[in-house]
């Protein structure tokens, strides 16, 4: 196992940034919001893996694995929301739900 | 060396797919462009010997998360691309622009350090891992389990409430 963890910490990088990008692109659908935003959780997952393996802890797998069961309970609650605002809305714009501001 | 081509591939499949994910109009397809990135995921969580955290990627990731929102996107009949919930290319420019600038940025950070192609230490078995994350992390696990059943009663609680409602 050579691979030199600069590499690994380049993919993890990338994929958080594009990520990114996605959430910003898509700030009008909070479906792909959701999904961009699992992305970036991803890439986080390989950060603290590439650690765990590099200096043979593996404190960063549990992390890995809380941030898993963090994903799993958040996705649940969020897209139980947007069921809901769909049912009182029929639709997924985040532009339709400002009755809240001010 | 072989190992290293692996991870190669696997990282040009990973971006790839995740690129294509973002950039796809019809949700669907952008789900399972992401299925396939993450499976990619799983196979560099392998390599870098952590097999516990490589299956609960496919089980939980590529498993039940993305069937999760596969299942509310044809619930809610939301894979009309022509609804023209798409961003334009105007609204891609700002993020993509920030984000090459971070990546440009970060890039330049992690490589002008020395690069050191350090062998790893020696894997640890799953039993030890086992040990380690119920022995020291109990409190932790416990707290995800309650986090769980809170985010379970949630959206039950979220699902339940149309019903009496019904305008």
């Amino acid at each position: 196992m050579i691979i030199p963890l600069e590499h690994i910490l380049i993919l993890a990088s990338l994929l958080f940034f594009i990520g990114m990008a996605g959430l910003l692109a898509w700030r009008a659908n909070l479906i792909m919001m959701l999904v961009c935003i699992e992305v970036m959780l991803n890439a986080v997952m390989l950060v603290f893996v590439s650690g765990s393996a590099r200096w043979g802890n593996p404190d960063g797998q549990f992390f890995a694995i809380f941030i898993m069961a963090l994903t799993s309970a958040e996705v649940s609650l969020a897209l139980a929301m947007v069921v809901y605002l769909h049912r009182r809305r029929k639709t997924v714009d985040t532009d339709m739900f400002s009755e809240m501001k001010g | 060396m072989m190992e290293q081509t692996i991870f190669y591939i696997l990282a040009a499949v990973a971006v790839i797919g995740t690129v294509l994910a973002i950039t796809e109009k019809h949700p669907v397809h952008a789900i399972l462009y992401l299925v396939t990135s993450l499976f990619s995921m799983a196979v560099i969580f392998y390599l870098l010997m952590a097999p516990l955290v490589a299956a609960f990627e496919v089980i939980l990731y590529a498993g039940a998360i993305m069937v999760l929102f596969l299942f509310v996107i044809m619930m809610l009949d939301l894979g009309h691309p022509e609804k023209g919930m798409a961003p334009s290319w105007r609204e891609w420019l700002p993020a993509a622009l920030l984000s090459a600038v971070s990546i440009a940025s970060l890039i330049t950070v992690i490589v002008s350090r020395h690069t050191s192609a350090v062998s790893y230490p020696a894997a640890v078995p799953i039993r030890e891992v086992a040990r380690r994350l119920f022995q020291e992390h109990g409190l932790a696990v416990e707290l995800v389990s309650l986090q769980l059943l809170f985010a379970l009663v949630g959206a039950l609680y979220l699902g339940k409430q149309s019903r009496g409602e019904g305008k």
